[in-house]
């Protein structure tokens, strides 16, 4: 079975990686490109841990071929805090302790950041809603949807600041 | 893991080459069911067609008064389509049930359709708009009811070397709309026990036509001709609604499985399609 060879940007910056046709967007991150950030929990879309963009679109890595991502954009958990500054989704998830095991956490705040750029003021039903693909375990999401919401009024207030 | 190729034609007539030379190969669009169904094993693929490199094969466009759909346009793209989702709300509600938007973001109403499953959400709405599709293949391309693609569970009644590559929504009259509902345990991610898909057009308060599908009722999505004929004529009141009911459950054939009984889900698809009907006569009303 032959290699593909596929070239694409990830984080903004050029990658270039050889996989083989049936292998999965997620496993490519991971074991050819090193970003285990994105976490596999299902393999079959439910849970949405392995969640990335892709061309701006969330969507769940293990349900993309890596092959499909020739000339695409794709966006990882490591590309939302700038250098060590967090992003305030990354921020709020720690103050509201929304996290406990954390393995859900990358997927969770790809969407959030992903509703954020769609809708800059979500309310609680469309927080709940977009997000229903995101299976956490440990939190009951309350404190998730806390965050979130609280980061969306830094995200708001940054704007009007600047 | 089979060793698979992957391919990502440019032409149309590239990928029928594709899937005729090699009868083992899968159409992949948004892959959230083929690569699930890869990776169980329930099938094997020996190579990907991936048809989103193929222009027109993605995107919506004005056609003969309705529209064209490309059968690779995710669930999510329909939304942004303010016509189309003025014209046929209840397509558009169906497409947007299925999976989480991560699912939708990739899933496309071509591949819920050549999927067959008789639990598919935009089957029904399609069905009941009276949606048809265009199918390429090694003879040219045909156009057919969208109806006659699912031949049974998981089966499709496309030839080999054929694939989907447009469904056509048609022309909607004004006074006319669509609805679609169905029964889930949850509200979210989950997989229809039953749905219904009805679309009227309404004329001075009074149905003039109407059309009714059902879907995890029978091993293929239904139209049910008599239920939609029992609203015709009149102001959907509840005798009309309630012969509905009845010519509804009369078409029923579910099975019965973890999701739900079939008493159960003959019950519920006639509940649900009183509710959608209800809903696109008012859809209706509010458009005149």
């Amino acid at each position: 079975m032959s290699k593909i060879l596929v070239s694409t940007t990830v984080n903004g910056e050029a990658q270039e990686f050889a996989c083989d046709p049936s292998t999965s967007l997620l496993d490519a991150l991971r074991t050819e490109l090193h970003l285990t950030g994105t976490k596999e929990g299902c393999g079959s879309g439910d849970c949405g841990a392995c969640t990335v963009s892709l061309d701006g679109e969330m969507v769940c890595s293990c349900l993309v071929l890596a092959a499909e991502a020739e000339g695409r954009s794709i966006g990882t958990v490591e590309g939302i805090a700038e250098g060590s500054a967090l992003h305030p989704l990354q921020t709020r998830f720690l103050e509201h302790a929304a996290l406990q095991c954390g393995f859900c956490t990358p997927g969770f705040l790809v969407a959030a950041k992903s509703l954020l750029e769609k809708n800059p003021d979500p309310d609680e039903t469309e927080i709940r809603y977009w997000l229903a693909g995101n299976l956490c375990r440990c939190t009951g999401y309350d404190k998730i949807v806390r965050a979130v919401q609280h980061a969306a009024a830094d995200l708001r207030q940054e704007r009007t600041v600047a | 893991m089979t060793s698979a190729t992957y391919h990502a034609p440019a032409s149309v007539a590239e990928a029928v080459g594709l899937l005729s030379a090699n009868p083992a190969a899968k159409v992949i669009a948004g892959g959230t069911d083929l690569i699930v169904q890869t990776r169980s094993g329930r099938v094997k693929p020996s190579a990907y067609v991936d048809i989103k490199r193929i222009a027109g094969v993605s995107g919506i466009r004005a056609f003969e008064g309705g529209f064209a759909i490309g059968a690779a346009t995710p669930c999510t793209a329909l939304l942004e389509d303010a016509a189309l989702c003025a014209a046929w709300p209840g397509v558009i509600e169906a497409a947007n049930l299925i999976g989480s938007v991560q699912v939708r973001n990739r899933a496309t109403m071509g591949g819920n359709l050549c999927n067959a499953s008789p639990a598919a959400d935009s089957v029904p709405a399609l069905i009941a708009a009276g949606a048809t599709c265009v199918v390429a293949g090694p003879g040219g391309e045909r156009v057919v009811p969208v109806s006659a693609i699912p031949a049974s569970p998981g089966r499709t009644s496309l030839a080999p070397g054929e694939f989907v590559v447009e469904i056509r929504l048609p022309a909607q009259p004004a006074n006319a709309s669509d609805a679609y509902l169905r029964a889930i345990p949850r509200t979210e991610m989950d997989i229809a026990v039953a749905g219904a898909g009805v679309a009227l057009v309404m004329e001075g308060g009074v149905c003039k036509s109407a059309r009714v599908s059902l879907g995890a009722v029978a091993p293929t999505v239904l139209l049910v001709e008599a239920a939609g004929a029992a609203l015709v004529g009149t102001t959907l009141d509840d005798a009309a609604l309630d012969a509905m009911g009845e010519a509804v459950r009369a078409a029923c054939k579910p099975i019965d499985d973890k999701r739900g009984t079939a008493s159960y889900r003959t019950h519920t698809a006639a509940v649900l399609a009183r509710r959608a009907a209800l809903i696109a006569r008012d859809r209706a009303g509010a458009k005149a």
